[in-house]
């Protein structure tokens, strides 16, 4: 069963095409890349399988059913914006997450606001954007979530931010039972961490496979296989 | 283990040749324990599954051994240095040899080359005693030539 399964689909806003025809079956418990540029459709394709939006055409299977409230369940989507609202303390915006989701893991919380250097006590409104950042990654690996979605978690941040963000998803994810789709244009610092890569390129998929078989096919690093088909 | 990756090359193959390395000069030794999946990857950020590969790989050559509930050992026989100091060292001779060679040396024009950067650089081989322990470059060019089998047969000074 696949952890994500499209045919054929399109989605369009009003006139623009966000994406053309997608064909996609992605295996459960790897971590995969969706790599291309801005504007490549990459947010709309991770919405799709959130079920925050609708296909125009073609079918969106996640976790081997139509997307519904019971795969939704079983998501965590991470938006490149997050929701939080200001006026609350870091664990005050965990608890509200904590009532939405029933599979947050309070000790993990814990444990990852520590990891992380994140203060519970701390107003939203107070932290910087790396900090942001790393809250979103609280609220969506404290979970038990069999898929994780995650829209451009390395954007705008600053590098020892990163590289903390991509240590926490190496090391909180769950190989082999659980998977994670990141949407990235950062492919230099992110391409060790995946299993497979998805290039998308204009609303299409220009490439896709595992990532050291296209190194070793193409003898470029992902990066430099990005700079070729997007 | 060497950390920085070249990523136009499989990262399970870094990783796999990274412990070879280390076991080869002596810095895991024999019946010693590896970091966990999660401590490489958390190390080198890299996937855990890619690291599992490599462990799973490493377990196949018998260099190490998975004992349940306890983590990845380098298998407990001395006489694994040997092997896996043969392994490493005849394939990077091989590279360099099939590098020359396309290059288009003479056998004889490799190992002068070789002759020539042993020469260039033996003040800094002395400086630096933590390369004691390893083939000399000599050794390796009789290896390649064949000439003198039984010095390296211990693969050591």
């Amino acid at each position: 069963m696949a952890a994500i399964e499209m045919r054929g689909v399109q989605k369009s806003y009003y006139l623009a095409r966000a994406l053309d025809g997608i064909d996609l079956s992605i295996e459960p418990g790897k971590i995969v890349g969706l790599l291309g540029p801005n504007g490549a459709g990459k947010s709309t394709l991770l919405k799709l399988c959130a079920g925050l939006i609708h296909p125009t055409a073609g079918s969106v299977r996640v976790l081997g059913q139509e997307v519904s409230l019971k795969t939704k369940a079983r998501t965590a989507f991470v938006p490149e914006i997050d929701t939080f609202y200001g006026w609350m303390t870091v664990s005050e915006a965990l608890r509200l997450e904590a009532s939405m989701f029933a599979d947050i893991d309070p000790a993990e919380v814990t444990e990852l606001l520590r990891e992380l250097k994140l203060d519970a006590r701390a107003r939203i409104a107070h932290l910087s954007k790396g900090m942001r950042a790393k809250l979103k990654l609280v609220a969506a690996m404290s979970r038990k979530a069999d898929l994780v979605l995650m829209d451009e978690p390395l954007a705008g941040i600053d590098p020892p931010a990163r590289a903390a963000i991509l240590e926490t998803i190496a090391t909180r994810y769950r190989p082999g039972e659980q998977t994670i789709v990141i949407s990235t244009h950062e492919v230099l610092e992110s391409e060790k961490l995946f299993d497979d890569v998805v290039f998308l390129s204009g609303g299409r998929i220009a490439l896709q496979g595992n990532a050291d078989q296209l190194r070793v096919e193409k003898g470029k690093s992902l990066n430099e296989v990005f700079a070729e088909v997007c | 283990m060497e950390l920085r990756f070249d990523e136009s090359i499989p990262i399970y193959q870094q990783i796999l040749q990274g412990v070879l390395w280390d076991v080869a000069v002596g810095a895991v030794e024999p019946g010693s324990r590896l970091p966990s999946v999660r401590e490489l990857s958390k190390l080198t950020r890299s996937n855990p599954n890619t690291v599992q590969r490599a462990y799973m790989e490493l377990e196949r050559m018998g260099v190490v051994e998975t004992q349940r509930g306890q983590g990845t050992f380098v298998v407990g026989d001395p006489s694994i240095i040997g092997e896996v100091r043969t392994n490493v060292t005849s394939s990077a001779v091989r590279s360099f040899v099939e590098e020359m060679r396309r290059l288009k040396y003479s056998d004889e024009g490799i190992i002068e080359l070789v002759r020539e950067q042993l020469r260039n650089t033996r003040g800094l081989q002395k400086e630096n005693p933590a390369q004691e322990p390893c083939e000399s470059g000599t050794e390796m060019v009789q290896r390649t030539t064949g000439e003198l089998s039984e010095v390296i047969a211990d693969g050591r000074n």
